[in-house]
């Protein structure tokens, strides 16, 4: 449904994004995730026909960004980082005026609007002026503002900043549920939001591509050693000392103390290697008790960093 | 054409739900009104010296045109005055919508560059329109009290409107190239007083850019309308000047679309 190839944008001589690439089948919904700065508002920019790449191209549904602008734009629904709104309007008139530019049907309006206003649940503020909403309600305007005309493509710039708790799980919600039907890409730095809503995310840091897959796989593939979390009854400095001294072990942290007996350790072992049978032999044959033996993955968040301080590594050598 | 509308009624429906359309209507019918009463009390001042002077000598009292000494002048100084209420219609035009954002929405979405200029301009103008049309309870008055020219006050307003659309294109154009409102008003009405004294300095200038220079002064076209004539080549030279104009503020859009760096 979308597809980047290549793409690199200057802004001056200082690029923005250098040599992005990636796919999006249709129904997908994927996340873009980053830190401040990373690229991601100048990629979904590119991608809406707001400004042309310095290099590379972009399709979408099949339409160029840069040669068939007009087809690509009747296809995308935008929510940018900034909701762009008219605030002197009310939210329902700001409405209709987005959806005659989108080019729906006169008759078809009265229905897109009620619709819409309420798939993003502001019906009960549909009257008031939008300079008089607060900064959620804003954004949620915007959100309608980018389903009126009911785009296969959705493109959301950092859509759930500025809500409140419930609220930014009514939308991950809204925008799960949009998945399928719309073919989704959205923008964040909050690391749950991906694992919660996309199936497929997309690190991007200094511009670049970083990691590409399925927040799972990433979890996976990014443990780099793998480690395992183990719950022993016993004295602390003999089971510390003894795992230690296990093959393949390669680093053991003490982590929690539940009881007057009972201690965690996180257990780094090499990479490939599923040590937790010899654990619990070794355990059982020294008498203690095994209260817990699992593998522990690193959270998003952790790769998150992990990649991104890593990247900053490579340009600072 | 779908799409300049919807653009053509957001913008008008903004002047008028916001106080900046009353406030520069207000303002503009102040000093429109005060330049009328001046004009037509230092008018009434000659005529009655003139008659009775006329008595004194026991001469006929002359004929005196309320046309050329009283609607001429108040016209002119409409022309200027509009110098200064047009900027402050055109300012925010697009540099609003570059500083809050919706500049996005609209380049993001299926409709022209074309499309949303025109709708602006037309907006423009009809606030300009208004403008005008409220001076026409001036003219009610001179036609209770006496009988100006009916013909010669339509051209005047015609030609109005031709300079107004004028200064509207240059405003539009100014207004797209920042997102600062202010900036914008500004340096529209330093170019328009540019245009407006390009007619005096061309006295002084030799006879190639003396003639040139008398040629794009927008105040020298609006002479004749001034006068009761309509005369097709002014008509051309306004229609030239706005599209230009508006050409510019097009290339100037799209060409944001095409800067790839
Ligand atoms: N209009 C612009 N002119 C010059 N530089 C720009 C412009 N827009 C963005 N940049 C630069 O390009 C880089 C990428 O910016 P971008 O807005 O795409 O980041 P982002 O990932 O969206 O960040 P954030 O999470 O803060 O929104 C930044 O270094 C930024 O300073
Ligand atoms: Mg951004």
């Amino acid at each position: 449904m979308i597809s980047v190839d290549h793409l690199t944008k200057y802004y001056g001589a200082k690029p923005a994004i250098q040599d992005v690439s990636f796919n999006v089948k249709k129904g997908e919904i994927l996340g873009f995730l980053g830190p401040n700065a990373a690229g991601k508002t100048t990629t979904m920019r590119i991608l809406t026909c707001y400004m042309p790449a310095t290099e590379g191209t972009a399709t979408v549904g099949g339409f160029d960004v840069f040669k068939d602008s007009l087809e690509v734009r009747k296809r995308i629904g935008y929510l940018p980082e900034n909701p762009p709104l008219y605030t002197d309007m009310t939210a329902k008139g700001f409405l209709e005026f987005v959806a005659q530019i989108k080019g729906i049907e006169r008759r078809e309006i009265k229905n897109r609007l009620s619709e819409v206003m309420e798939k993003a649940a502001i019906t009960e503020v549909a009257n008031r002026l939008i300079k008089h909403l607060s900064k959620g309600y804003k954004q949620r305007v915007g959100i309608a503002q980018a389903l009126i005309h009911n785009p296969e493509i959705l493109i959301l710039d950092e859509p759930t900043v500025g809500l409140d708790p419930k609220q930014i799980i009514e939308v991950r919600e809204m925008i799960k549920n949009l998945g399928g039907e719309h073919t989704i890409i959205l923008s964040t730095h909050i690391l749950p939001e991906v694992s919660m809503t996309c199936e497929r995310v997309i690190i991007i840091n200094e511009g670049k591509i970083v990691a590409s897959d399925t927040p799972d796989n990433l979890t996976k593939r990014l443990k780099g050693s793998e480690s395992l979390f183990v719950e022993v009854e016993g004295p602390r400095k003999e089971i510390e000392a003894k795992i230690k001294s296990m093959k393949g072990i390669t680093r053991v942290t003490f982590q929690r103390k539940t009881n007057q007996n009972v201690v965690g350790f996180r257990v780094e072992t090499e990479l490939h290697t599923d040590l937790r049978k010899e654990l619990a032999t070794l355990v059982v044959q020294q008498g203690w008790g095994l209260m817990e033996l699992r593998p522990m993955g690193m959270s998003l968040e952790e790769i998150f960093l992990h990649l991104t301080t890593k990247e900053e590594e490579v340009s600072g050598a | 054409m779908r799409n300049c509308l919807a653009i053509f009624y957001r913008e008008v429906r903004s002047y008028f739900n916001s106080p900046v359309a009353y406030a520069i209507l207000t303002g503009f019918l102040l000093i429109a009104g005060y330049f009328f009463y001046a004009i037509i009390s230092s008018f009434l001042n000659y005529t009655l010296t003139a008659s009775i002077e006329a008595q004194y000598y026991q001469m006929a009292p002359p004929i005196i045109n309320v046309n050329m000494m009283a609607l001429r002048p108040f016209f002119l100084n409409l022309t200027v005055v509009m110098i200064f209420a047009v900027p402050l219609i055109t300012m925010r035009l697009y540099a609003e919508e570059k500083k809050s954002g919706t500049i996005e929405l609209l380049l993001t979405s299926p409709i022209r560059s074309a499309e949303t200029m025109f709708g602006k301009y037309l907006a423009a103008l009809v606030l300009y329109i208004t403008l005008l049309a409220s001076t026409s309870i001036y003219h009610i008055i001179l036609f209770i009290y006496g009988n100006p020219e009916l013909g010669q006050i339509l051209t005047s307003y015609l030609g109005l409107i031709f300079m107004g659309g004028s200064f509207i294109a240059v405003g539009i154009f100014i207004s797209s190239l920042t997102e600062n409102q202010m900036v914008a008003g500004f340096v529209t009405i330093i170019i328009l007083l540019l245009f407006w004294i390009i007619g005096w300095v061309a006295t002084f200038a030799g006879p190639f850019f003396g003639s040139l220079l008398e040629y794009i002064s927008l105040l020298n076209h609006f002479d004749e309308f001034g006068m009761g004539v309509i005369d097709i080549k002014h008509i051309i030279f306004y229609i030239s000047f706005i599209s230009f104009f508006l050409f510019l503020t097009l290339m100037f859009i799209e060409s944001a679309k095409w800067r790839t760096r």
